[in-house]
């Protein structure tokens, strides 16, 4: 057989490959520029630069701005990112205000994290195999559709009386909102991604033998994968951006709860510590779908992030 | 004829007879195929060659299975191809590999449905991974790989599932001129050592005449086959030489004599 690597070595973004032993006398020539294939490497520096460095730039650009606006203006209302920082210290370790709010925060955050997570998972653990069917089968798209459609641009606000009653007062009708607004772009893109799979891939897998149940697991669902991540990045991003409404429903405790209690007491150092930790916590969460999502769809360069 | 392949009268592997197919395009009835007969004799390298609309693409889906015919029949060894399957292999244009698997469990996707353990599964892939002369790039992702190395996948995979027909819808015609020259060389090596049958459709004229036994020639409006062309050259065959030169002015004459009467007609 005759194996002829050369094409490799002009396709660019391909390893360079070695010439075959004896390389037909049309390839000879071609081989040659396996060598230049491969760009320098960046360095250790340069990646280290990449990576942290470029990043925080803006984020320090901001705080030195909000420092300044404090200073300059000499407002009372706003605190400066230090006295934030001295809340938030307290807020986790106590030692310098001891009030109501001192080390606290662990509390808040758990209760918050386990909402939020919790409505989530469950967001997941419904809209996606209901976007897998509602994807697939035109049938039940047309059952189901029109009324996705018309609930999902209800702002998860509005439900917020009705989740209370339905719930009562309490966290479970915060995790109903939160799952409310995590459900809908879970769902959506899921139901999106199984609609694009291309048709030439069910073509490729009846030929080769694959049918029925094996075809869903097969084919559709990693064809959907990306489009399915896509969706739980989104309904993460909502969730958390929720648990401040969600948490409106009476709970004594919870970020959103703690940052309520602020705001009335007019702590508006206690606000912006809660709306940082949220930051962070969502920031971090999100980072660890990317690191799953950069995994599992590393065959697509495209879908990497 | 010295390049015959099979005894004339053994029973066809493939059997078209009366096939015609008919799409409904804006609620009119489109006729992509009329009447169309053909038979295919085991071993048999056919090309389908004709100009865009012809059915000539048609035509292979339904021996395919993933198309059905609208009245007439086509069977293989005597059953009715109703779906696709395993034993006729598709190699299509755009490759249709999964973007999701390696290179070696894209080639292992087809023995896997048979349920064959992983040991045997990878033994096969890297038997054929060999045969295309992709044996390095096994754990790549088609992402990473070049249209001719995907391509030599998507040959790859339909061997890898013993196939007994390779049914090749246009399969270089996305290539550069040097990848295909190449390919067309390991398709023809491939076809000497397996004996597969081959349905190669084309629209390139001097493709059909290096690698075809017979090429069928199609014309549009409706669809149906004009020639059946045995191509009287020895192999291997020269591109160079004056004798393909004149096999190929031959088709090409019979090609564009088709192409004018359907402009007229149009």
């Amino acid at each position: 057989m005759s194996i002829s690597t050369f094409e490799s070595s002009a396709h660019a973004g391909s390893p360079p490959v070695k010439a075959p032993a004896q390389p037909k006398p049309a390839n000879a020539s071609l081989n040659t520029s396996a060598a230049l294939a491969m760009p320098r490497q960046p360095g250790a520096l340069q990646t280290w630069m990449q990576n942290w460095l470029v990043p925080a730039l803006l984020p320090l650009a901001l705080l030195f701005a909000w420092d300044l606006a404090v200073r300059l203006t000499g407002t009372m209302l706003v605190p400066s990112p230090r006295e934030v920082g001295m809340m938030l210290w307290d807020f986790a370790f106590g030692g310098i205000y001891d009030d109501a709010f001192s080390e606290t925060l662990g509390v808040h955050w758990l209760q918050s994290m386990s909402r939020v997570y919790g409505a989530f998972a469950l967001a997941a653990a419904v809209g996606i195999p209901l976007g897998l069917v509602i994807g697939k089968n035109a049938a039940i798209r047309r059952v189901v559709d029109p009324t996705l459609q018309m609930l999902r641009p209800v702002p998860v606000t509005a439900w917020l009386p009705l989740s209370m009653i339905f719930f009562g007062v309490g966290p479970n009708a915060a995790i109903f909102l939160v799952f409310l607004g995590a459900f809908f772009p879970i769902v959506i893109n899921t139901t999106f991604g199984v609609k694009s799979v291309e048709g030439r891939l069910f073509e490729a897998a009846a030929m080769l033998g694959c049918k029925g149940a094996s075809m869903f697991r097969q084919v559709v669902l990693p064809a959907a994968m990306p489009s399915i991540f896509n969706g739980l990045r989104l309904g993460h991003g909502i969730a958390w951006f929720l648990i401040v409404v969600g948490e409106m429903t009476g709970v004594p405790e919870g970020l959103g709860a703690a940052i309520m209690d602020g705001r009335m007491l007019s702590r508006t150092d206690v606000v912006i510590s809660g709306m940082v930790v949220i930051g962070f916590t969502g920031f971090v969460t999100d980072r660890l779908l990317v690191a799953l999502n950069n995994r599992l769809l590393k065959w697509s360069p495209q879908h990497n992030v | 004829m010295s390049d015959s392949i099979a005894p004339r009268k053994a029973a066809p592997i493939l059997d078209m007879a009366g096939v015609s197919k008919v799409f409904p395009l804006n609620g009119r009835p489109i006729h992509a195929l009329k009447d169309v007969d053909l038979q295919i004799q085991k071993g048999e390298f056919v090309c389908l060659i004709g100009a865009s609309g012809c059915g000539k693409s048609t035509l292979l889906r339904i021996m395919g299975g993933f198309e059905t015919v609208s009245s007439g029949s086509a069977r293989m060894y005597h059953a009715p191809i109703v779906e696709p399957g395993p034993e006729r292999g598709m190699v299509f244009q755009d490759y249709g590999l999964f973007p999701w698997l390696t290179v070696r469990q894209n080639i292992a996707f087809g023995p896997k449905q048979r349920g064959l353990p992983e040991a045997n599964l990878r033994e096969i892939a890297d038997h054929f991974l060999n045969m295309v002369g992709l044996g390095k790039f096994a754990d790549h992702f088609p992402n990473q790989l070049s249209g001719g190395m995907k391509q030599r996948v998507s040959i790859a995979r339909a061997l890898a599932n013993d196939c007994e027909v390779l049914l090749m819808d246009e399969p270089f015609g996305a290539l550069d001129a040097l990848t295909r020259e190449v390919l067309q060389q390991e398709l023809l090596d491939i076809w000497a050592k397996t004996r597969l049958t081959v349905i190669f459709v084309t629209h390139a004229v001097e493709e059909a005449v290096l690698l075809a036994d017979r090429v069928v020639v199609m014309t549009a409006g409706p669809g149906r086959v004009e020639t059946d062309y045995r191509v009287p050259l020895e192999r291997p065959r020269c591109i160079t030489a004056p004798e393909f030169n004149r096999v190929r002015q031959e088709l090409t004459e019979m090609l564009t004599s088709h192409v004018g009467h359907a402009r007229a007609a149009a």
